[in-house]
């Protein structure tokens, strides 16, 4: 095996969606996907072609079988009336089970508790590209909705030939089909009854409006809270097999290291104990993990790294190392108007740069794997955003068909964009092929920081110029290194240049929740802040001032009345806010920041959110969502960063990495605004990009002081300040 | 490898292990018992948090000898049959969780304290909860939950 723990992960999900292959084989024809399913009624959904690639993937076409070509979702409804739904998203804490049944409940008229999903098994479910970007609700929401509908109309039909009447005067309702007028009805247990029946559904039919939910539209709790809360639920980690072995990888000290030699004479005297060394792979797999410890440990391995940077340097470095301008490194470059006429007229203008380091996910539970072999077929848990994706690494590590490689993917302890990847997945499987035997591998909090992938850093350069009734004239933005995403500016500027330089970065980047819209919003909205007081103008205003897009006004003006922006400050407080618009999702977020003069403590006082992601999906899942990326928020905001030197990650603790707990959250307001005339989008996002250009503002407001790097609260001790 | 016997859940259970091994390795791998999470390996995250003769204790960093003649609490043991313990009952109500991976450690810490104190202040709770991470960022619902149970337990009896 050649292993590639250093392979460039695309930084932008954007990026990969338009190179990852679409490969999807449906492997069990459709007698074996009734053996496994049982008798009743099986209803597949084709969408246009352009539709079905959009996100979620296309199936090919497979001869041994009628499906065409653009299937992407599919139900079955078993003879007890249960509801089996299969879909490639992923749970990992953003709730969409819950709100994905909800979708299901909602069309097919059939009670919650009827519906099961199953998610993420690749052996099961369509081929899905994976579970980010906040594409689950506008797009595989929308498609589960299509499908149920669509197998209600096939439940409608069902009734009516059995009944011998218009399909028009029938309805579905609360699992059933009923007639009006004679008062008759059939549970959708008793419609398929002893049938063997698959329909394959051209998807054109009228959803139910958002207006009419009730169902969808609704708050319900998690559809299976009660095994989280009794332990009940099996994670990743959690997974267990017969005569399973637990493996343990023997890292180098540095990134990027090429193994030299290894003694594993030691270890392999231990009872049980494999070694493995496979290129610049070493690991061992023990009856326990205590054992694969020791062995791990009693490797003499030398390595061979070269001197790298550190993150004192990282600013600098990101600016000398630019990779050459080509579409697989992903330059972006918008222009319009005359930018540099516009800035060599103006009367005012302003350059400034913005930082933000890398951080890390640190999803609480680490990455974990168990994977088994049976001949040359691979079977692997693991806990991963795409298991399509997993399975496709998994085949070229080990020279496979995907067909012969199974990934299962159990409801996970959380990914922010940070489990995209199948190392430990790999790993396991390396292992457990020398093993000869299920092995079991799960990365320490140590390995978590840092050999997974960190949200990239970034150098942003900014350059405005305004005419005296506070029109911005000019907008020149380069960002080099953090991405793309969100890199656009939503401001009616004329003359613009926008550019992203993509880096060779010294730390392995991918993707994070929101990506880089949090770094770029970021400085927008910090620079926008910094042209509204040059001018003396109210920093609403002056957004308002240049703004068109009806849906971000609403947000910042709602926001604005419910924060009190207008209203009275006390003496010594700053209010700041920073918005902006991404991934269907409108956000407009607003701060309140105290300073004791004396002691020189700053206190976030509030943090108040407004939101608009479109129709409503489930409210009570959506405000966790849009609370948890406004605490995520404020970890990246004031004080995480990743501190690294020479190949090695030095915080790779939670002893050494903060993130916020529960002392560090100040009173948390969102408002949502409930959009009933649009489609449903994804929430997960969004709300983080608000959170540190509105800490930043209002610690400007208060102090006087411009922070202009991520994480801020470091920035503040020259000052003599700091967070309290 | 010794032959030890722990008190969990009101229930004997044997098994050889190192003196040393953490309490967590022990339940997780040795007694199947999962519901207490591997989260950082060093005290510092709760996921891992068990009662041990009522108290919240991180029982990555507790080796099986010091376990040794005290009754052990885990998540798995919190319910009487169907019947939930009131924390339980009040997370599911307020929706409490998302990933949900925190979930038993934070229970369980929260049941700690509200055996020592059935109505504790804010900054109580705060200190009581602050070595529990949530990544996804659930605080303010846990708070919520924290307080609902404090005065469901209230009403139950004195």
């Amino acid at each position: 095996m050649t292993p590639k723990p250093h392979v460039p992960f695309p930084i932008e999900p954007e990026r990969y969606e338009l190179t990852a292959p679409v490969s999807y084989v449906f492997q069990s024809d459709r007698r074996e996907f009734f053996k496994f399913m049982g008798a009743g009624l099986f209803v597949a959904c084709s969408f246009s072609k352009a539709e079905a690639f959009q996100g979620s993937g296309a199936a090919r076409r497979n001869p041994e079988d009628s499906l065409p070509q653009e299937i992407s979702a599919w139900l079955h409804i078993g003879e007890d009336g249960t509801v089996t739904v299969f879909t490639g998203k992923v749970e990992v804490g953003q709730n969409i089970r819950t709100s994905l049944t909800q979708a299901v409940a909602e069309e097919l008229k059939t009670p919650v508790e009827s519906i099961r999903l199953v998610m993420g098994d690749t052996q099961l479910v369509p081929f899905d590209m994976g579970t980010f970007g906040s594409r689950t609700t506008p797009i595989m929401n929308l498609r589960l909705r299509r499908v149920s509908s669509a197998a209600r109309n096939v439940l409608l039909a069902m009734a009516a030939k059995q009944w011998n009447v218009d399909p028009a005067r029938l309805h579905a309702e609360d699992g059933k089909i009923a007639d009006p007028q004679t008062k008759r009805s059939l549970t959708y247990a008793q419609l398929v009854k002893g049938q063997q029946l698959t329909q394959v559904v051209r998807v054109e039919d009228p959803l139910i409006p958002p207006r009419e939910w009730t169902i969808a539209g609704q708050p319900l709790p998690k559809v299976d809270g009660r095994d989280f809360v009794t332990g009940k639920h099996r994670y990743p980690s959690d997974q267990k097999l017969p005569e399973m072995f637990y493996g343990k990888v023997v890292r180098p000290r540095a990134f990027n290291a090429t193994l030299v030699s290894a003694d594993t004479t030691e270890a392999e005297n231990l009872p049980g104990v494999i070694v493995v060394r496979d290129g610049n792979f070493l690991g061992v797999a023990a009856p326990s993990s205590a054992t694969a410890q020791k062995a791990a440990s009693l490797v003499r391995a030398e390595w061979k790294a070269e001197p790298q940077p550190s993150n004192k340097e990282l600013f600098e470095y990101l600016k000398q190392h630019q990779l050459p301008r080509s579409e697989q490194n992903g330059n972006f470059r918008f222009e319009s108007g005359n930018v540099d006429a516009a800035l060599a007229s103006a009367m005012r203008q302003l350059q400034q740069t913005y930082k933000v380091n890398y951080i890390a996910h640190a999803p609480l539970e680490p990455r974990a794997a168990l994977a088994q072999w049976s001949e040359d077929h691979l079977t692997v848990w693991t806990g991963t955003q795409r298991p399509f994706g997993v399975r496709s690494e998994l085949a070229t590590a080990f020279h496979l068909p995907e067909e012969k490689v199974h990934v299962m993917m159990p409801d996970t302890g959380s990914g922010y964009g940070g489990k995209h990847s199948g190392e430990c997945a790999v790993e396991a499987a390396r292992l457990a092929r020398a093993a000869k035997r299920p092995v079991k591998l799960v990365w320490t909090r140590e390995e978590e920081f840092t050999w997974a992938y960190f949200r990239p850093a970034g150098v942003i350069e900014v350059r405005s110029a305004v005419g005296d009734d506070g029109k911005i004239t000019a907008w020149e933005f380069h960002n080099y290194n953090s991405g793309a995403a969100a890199i656009s500016t939503y401001y009616d500027v004329p003359n613009q240049r926008i550019e992203f330089h993509p880096v060779n970065s010294p730390l392995r980047q991918g993707s994070y929740r929101a990506l880089a819209a949090t770094a770029n919003h970021f400085a927008r909205e910090v620079h926008m802040d910094e042209i509204a007081h040059s001018l003396k103008m109210d920093p609403l205003e002056f957004r308002l001032n240049n703004l068109k897009e009806e849906r971000l006004r609403a947000v910042f003006a709602e926001g604005a009345k419910k924060f009190g922006w207008a209203g009275t400050k006390p003496a010594n407080h700053g209010f700041g806010l920073g918005g902006g618009y991404e991934k269907l999702g409108y956000v407009a977020t607003f701060a309140e920041v105290s300073l004791d003069r004396n002691s020189g403590d700053i206190k976030i006082l509030r943090i108040f959110a407004t939101f608009d992601c479109g129709a409503i999906v489930n409210p009570d899942g959506l405000r966790n969502q849009v609370i948890g990326a406004n605490i995520m928020g404020i970890g990246g905001a004031l004080f995480e960063a990743v501190e690294f030197e020479n190949g090695r990650v030095l915080n790779n603790l939670f002893s050494k990495y903060r993130v916020p707990r529960f002392s560090d959250i100040p009173p948390l307001e969102t408002f949502l605004i409930d959009r009933k005339d649009q489609q449903p989008a994804g929430a997960g996002e969004a709300p983080i990009m608000g959170v540190a250009p509105a800490i930043s503002n209002a610690i400007f407001d208060a102090t006087g002081i411009r922070l202009r790097s991520l994480p801020l609260a470091p920035l503040l001790v020259p000052h003599g300040l700091r967070l309290s | 490898m010794d032959e030890t016997t722990l008190q969990i859940n009101g229930r004997p259970y044997q098994f050889a292990a190192d003196k040393e091994t953490p309490l967590l390795t022990v339940l997780r791998e040795l007694l199947d018992l999962t519901g207490s999470k591997y989260g950082c390996g060093e005290g510092q995250c709760g996921s891992c948090t068990v009662l041990i003769d009522g108290k919240a204790r991180r029982s990555c960093v507790v080796p099986v000898w010091a376990a040794a003649g005290k009754q052990i609490t885990t998540i798995e043991g919190l319910a009487k049959g169907e019947q939930l313990h009131p924390v339980q009952q009040a997370f599911l109500e307020e929706g409490a969780m998302q990933c949900a991976f925190c979930t038993s450690g934070m229970i369980m810490s929260a049941v700690s304290l509200l055996n020592a104190q059935r109505n504790p202040s804010e900054a109580e709770i705060l200190t009581a909860m602050q070595g529990n991470i949530c990544r996804c960022g659930t605080y303010p619902r846990i708070l919520a939950a924290i307080r609902k149970a404090s005065t469901l337990l209230q009403g139950a009896r004195p």
